[in-house]
């Protein structure tokens, strides 16, 4: 139970996948704009995060183990999350019209993103068991998540302001998410791993 | 290396095999129209209509929960077309719709709760304590409307109330979308009667802050035609299905109801001067 917390508060703040892996980027800055659109994708990204590591990991063990194709892990990983999230969201449409609409959009983006394939790598590295993959998992896109609301949260209101011509858009976005990593790092040695 | 290759294959067979299964056994049957209706859409997915996107406006129109002129880009030859695919006959002369902002409360009529000295703009405004202004319906009057405006069809006044220019306004969209107390509306053109005010507080707080509030007497609902002006929570809300006469404004105690021409046909002077230019 402790090591599963010490994984959860490591993944959210320590090693944050946005701030301070610097993972998972482009839907960071690409639609983090309104936070509206930023708890759409954070919610995706969760379910999508958790389900891979969980399948991943399965696949791993069972699959590429047995057969000795362990250095196939990174190509074969985008393959069975690609269809996994395909088999979810046509499942999805049947079965929760709501919850469809309201990942919908957001789930085929965020197929082949790097930190998805990200975690389900990191989880086979650090030799989690299925219980720490998916607490990883999930602990990693809760910071993703979490990120992303502060980040959409400074965005919406930086829109209102004065910023220079030359910088307005992705360029103070950028300069602003190069503060908020910093900040970030002073999470550093919070928990020893 | 031909391991791999067989490897790879294997399980792509097996993925697209997997997914091909589950596509056939959770298939939803979709109504065709819907991507018809989108076809003829603009396609522009700009939200004029107030919805996401051309797609949630055809599957709500599919569905008979929107007109079918609910499109106000794509206008008569849209309606027309999505008339024919839902089977449905359309007598044209869609009316052309104007913004209109549901608010009568300026500077001079509308009490305010503090000073603010912040960025000038009404998202920025609403996010600290709900605004300004003593009513948390009321336009704040930063002009967030008037800067989204891409017509020019939106100027604040100096009494801090933007007023639309029925002739240049297009129904776009924008500022209804922008405005952060959500009291722009567009409205037909053709009607003339308006009740300028959006509050949904109880009559006795309405008279403390604002001079021109509607305190929800509900005067104005026994004097218009059945079913023209309708309560909703304290407020009395136009139905612009129906022509109301102007002599329903007459009854208001608060002078929130005006009798405005929109399409230029009749005097507004009086109006205006009525409504401190608030209009």
């Amino acid at each position: 139970m402790k090591t599963l917390i010490l994984i959860i508060v490591s993944a959210v703040f320590v090693n944050n996948f946005v701030l301070s892996r610097f993972l998972g980027i482009c839907p960071f800055l690409g639609v983090s704009k309104r936070i509206k659109t930023a708890g759409g994708m954070s919610a995706a990204v969760i379910f999508v995060m958790t389900m891979a590591s969980a399948a991943t990991w399965l696949f791993y063990s069972h699959v590429l183990v047995r057969f000795h194709l362990e250095y196939l892990q990174t190509v074969t990983f985008i393959l069975v999350i690609a269809a996994l999230v395909q088999v979810v969201e046509t499942v999805l449409l049947k079965m929760s019209p709501t919850l469809y609409r309201a990942l919908g959009i957001y789930l085929p983006l965020i197929t082949t993103n790097c930190a998805v394939l990200g975690v389900a790598v990191l989880n086979i590295q650090k030799q989690y068991n299925l219980i720490q993959t998916t607490v990883f998992g999930f602990g990693a896109a809760v910071g993703f998540g979490f990120a992303m609301m502060i980040f959409s949260g400074i965005r919406e209101r930086m829109e209102l302001c004065d910023t220079p011509v030359p910088l307005k858009g992705t360029a103070i976005g950028l300069v602003t998410a190069g503060l908020l990593s910093l900040a970030f790092m002073g999470f550093t040695g919070l928990v020893k791993q | 290396m031909l391991t791999a290759v067989i490897a790879l294959s294997a399980l792509a067979l097996v993925s697209s095999l997997l997914l091909a299964m589950v596509a056939r056994a959770f298939a939803v049957p979709s109504n065709p129209k819907v991507e018809e209706i989108e076809g003829a859409l603009p396609g522009a997915n700009c939200g004029g209509c107030g919805l996401p996107g051309c797609g949630e406006l055809a599957r709500r129109i599919a569905d008979g929960k929107a007109d079918i002129d609910s499109c106000p880009v794509g206008g008569e030859r849209v309606a027309q077309m999505i008339a024919l695919i839902m089977g449905k006959s359309y007598a044209g002369g869609l009316v052309r719709k104007v913004a209109f902002i549901l608010c009568g409360g300026d500077d001079q009529v509308a009490a305010k709760r503090f000073y603010y000295n912040g960025v000038r703009d009404c998202t920025s405004a609403a996010i600290l304590f709900g605004g300004d202004k003593a009513c948390q319906y009321g336009c704040m009057g930063l002009g967030t409307c008037e800067g989204v405006c891409p017509f020019d069809a939106m100027h604040m006044l100096p009494t801090g109330l933007p007023e639309v220019e029925p002739v240049k306004c297009t129904a776009c969209g924008k500022c209804v979308a922008a405005c952060p107390k959500h009291i722009i509306k567009l409205v037909p053109v053709d009607k003339r009667l308006h009740i300028l005010c959006s509050s949904h507080d109880r009559g006795a707080k309405v008279r403390k802050i604002c001079a021109v509030g509607c305190i929800g007497c509900t005067k104005c609902v026994k004097e218009g035609p059945e079913g023209a002006i309708a309560m909703q929570n304290n407020l009395a809300v136009v139905n612009y299905d129906f022509d109301i006469p102007d002599t329903v404004a007459a009854v208001c105690p608060m002078n929130t109801i005006r009798a405005i021409s929109l399409d230029g046909s009749g005097d507004n002077a009086g109006v205006k001067a009525a409504a401190g230019g608030g209009v």
